[in-house]
């Protein structure tokens, strides 16, 4: 069974529906990538799921955690689960600590609120997790300011602080975004060392299609608040089915190639308040037929698997099948 | 090729707001930098947050003055800021910013901003303006009809066009651009790249292009230099540095780009923090993040230097030093 599932999560802001009913299921210990651009929803979904939109949102659809249901879920009941069985960290780390306390009872006020440690058992955890996250000299430095610390080095207290209710799902929201290319590469290497560790499941947020092969085992690609491809890394890498990931693809130009000209997806992101009938990519994409135009594809399994959303999906070219297959 | 721009010896500095008790501090964002901007050439400047990329591009322009070092513009020195020469050379060296919208004024049309250049420097009659206007919006793809629309109308990348052709409008020799697609989504940010190679394929222009995505700076240009904490430690063609780093630093920031399908095994792990420019370590400033670091690195500070037909700055890398192959 899987530990957290999502269906049919629709959500609108002031009428606008932006979330057109996400499934999505996560595994225990299980690594999930969201990819998608900026507005498809991807954090929206997770925004809603642990009950942290602004109370205008309107939220349908059900989140269930080991079956227990977390929409329309009492607030004692959400808050029993945010940050002590499902943590997440965001894109800025440094506004995301409060700037006026010591790192130390930041992380200490999180474990006394999820474990209840207190006094000096508090702060040894505190600085053994300071410890796992890579801070060096954690004793010296439990009792610094968020502004003694560097980008990198806030992203690792948050990181300390979202383990310390030792969650059995870690949400990364964009958490390398921020961050230069040497940090974000120690960062990545912490999230995934961290999880091997603990065994905790991962949803890793991400608009870099790199970061998120490099942590996950599986992805879901989201456009305009649907899912539209989801597939096992590897699978989803190599042979990429929907036009829309297709087209990320080759708009992302490769270190080891040439300078050939790049391949971009003409045009841009539909506005929520005007989505475009039927298939919402369907102006951008090559491959569109009238039918498209018309009607909106279910994502549905595939005989090769992974889900897709599209009437007319890439074709698995005969040599890649045989290299992916064989 | 000939120089369009040649700098020599460039050193910015900043003297930091005095603390509470200390006295202030001076920070050096950029510490000798010797560069040449060749004609038509399209050279490309990465490093992390802090390295002095986006201090030395304004350096390049003109638009501050360097503490130290010397800047020659077309075999000329570059005029004072401000005197008559300078303001007659903005129409020829042009910024492309990182954040279209900071860019823009919100309260002008895109036509109105982009027909300025084209009356401060009087390069088109009043006849003549609106056909100019159209042109340039034409030439950066944007659709006629939107000439009157403001910039919150627009999406991203369209006002990154809209920056584009403004900084066209003159006819400019020389163009940064700062970080021009790190604020766009990964499609639109290729329509852009496309864009800009295909400005300056067309018009022969010389761009210097600052960003810390390595995958467009490989695609967009010719030439590269890697700086770390205010000077250049390697530089040398994009179709070599990329494929073969030397300089130990270079060789982590292309290994810290995550490959698709890879997962982390082969990646080069660099320890600890960039360093503050405040505290800058003692003799190669990379030298307590280096793999390979040797005692000698902590005192001597390396030359770049060529070292099999390319610039590094590396005592490692020095003949002497490597060990008999």
């Amino acid at each position: 069974m899987s530990f957290v599932s999502i269906r049919n999560l629709r959500v609108a802001f002031d009428g606008v529906q932006v979330l057109h009913g996400i499934d999505l299921d996560i595994g225990h210990g299980e690594a999930v990538g969201l990819v998608g651009e900026s507005g498809c929803g991807k954090s929206v979904t997770w925004l809603a799921a642990l009950g942290l939109l602004p109370g205008k949102a309107k939220i349908e659809g059900s989140v269930t955690i080991e079956g227990q249901e977390l929409i329309g879920a009492p607030r004692t009941g959400i808050e029993a689960v945010r940050g002590a069985r499902i943590a997440m960290i965001f894109q800025d780390p440094s506004s995301s600590l409060n700037p006026v306390h010591r790192v130390g009872r930041q992380i200490c006020e999180s474990l006394r609120l999820h474990r209840g440690l207190r006094g000096d058992t508090a702060r040894t955890e505190a600085i053994r997790l300071l410890d796992m996250v890579g801070i060096p000299s954690a004793r010296t430095r439990i009792d610094l300011y968020p502004h003694e610390f560097s980008g990198g080095q806030c992203q690792r207290v948050l990181i300390a602080m979202a383990l310390a209710g030792e969650p059995d799902l870690l949400v990364a929201d964009e958490p390398t975004t921020a961050l230069d290319a040497t940090i974000q590469a120690q960062i990545l290497d912490l999230l995934s060392n961290l999880r091997r560790q603990t065994g905790m499941a991962m949803v890793f947020i991400s608009h870099d299609l790199g970061a998120v092969s490099t942590v996950c085992d599986r992805a879901a690609v989201m456009y305009a608040g649907r899912i539209v491809e989801e597939n096992d890394i590897g699978r989803l890498f190599v042979v990429p089915r929907h036009p829309y990931t297709r087209g990320l693809f080759d708009a992302i130009p490769e270190l080891d190639a040439g300078r050939a000209r790049l391949h971009p997806i003409p045009g841009t992101v539909p506005d929520p308040r005007q989505l475009p009938q039927g298939c919402a990519f369907s102006p951008r994409c090559t491959a569109a037929s009238r039918f498209c135009k018309e009607h909106q594809p279910d994502l549905r399994a595939q005989p090769q698997g992974g889900l897709l959303a599209c009437f007319h999906p890439d074709q698995v070219r005969a040599e890649t099948k045989q290299e992916v297959f064989a | 090729m000939n120089a369009i721009l040649q700098a020599k010896g460039l050193v910015q500095q900043y003297t930091t707001a005095k603390s509470f008790f200390g006295k202030a501090s001076t920070v050096r964002a950029v510490d000798g930098v010797d560069l040449t901007a060749k004609q038509g050439e399209v050279l490309g400047i990465v490093g992390e947050s802090g390295s002095g990329k986006s201090t030395l591009g304004r350096m390049l322009l003109g638009l501050e003055t360097p503490f130290q070092g010397e800047l020659r513009y077309l075999g000329q020195p570059m005029p004072a800021p401000h005197s008559p020469e300078w303001r007659k050379l903005r129409a020829q060296m042009q910024l492309i910013f990182q954040d279209p919208l900071a860019a823009l004024d919100r309260r002008l049309t895109i036509a109105a901003q982009i027909a300025e250049p084209l009356e401060i420097h009087g390069l088109a009659a009043d006849s003549e303006l609106d056909r100019r206007v159209a042109g340039l919006i034409e030439r950066v793809g944007l659709r006629p009809d939107q000439a009157g629309r403001y910039p919150h109308e627009l999406s991203g990348g369209q006002r990154q066009r809209v920056v584009i052709a403004r900084a066209l409008a003159s006819n400019p020799r020389f163009l940064v651009c700062d970080e021009p697609v790190s604020a766009l989504d990964v499609s639109i940010q290729a329509q852009v790249v496309n864009l800009l190679r295909d400005l300056q394929e067309g018009e022969g222009l010389s761009m210097v292009f600052i960003s810390h995505d390595l995958k467009v700076v490989r695609n967009i240009c010719d030439r590269v230099a890697v700086m770390y904490l205010g000077r250049i430690v390697e530089e040398a063609p994009s179709d070599q540095i990329f494929s073969d780093p030397r300089h130990p630093y270079t060789q982590a920031l292309v290994s810290s780009v995550p490959k698709a399908g890879t997962g982390l095994r082969g990646r080069i792990i660099l320890q600890g923090e960039p360093p503050n420019p405040a505290a800058r370590p003692s003799g190669c400033a990379f030298h307590p993040r280096c793999r390979i670091a040797a005692p000698a690195c902590a005192a001597q500070v390396p030359a770049l230097e060529y070292n099999d037909g390319r610039l590094a700055a590396c005592l490692k890398l020095q003949p002497k030093l490597r060990p008999a192959a």
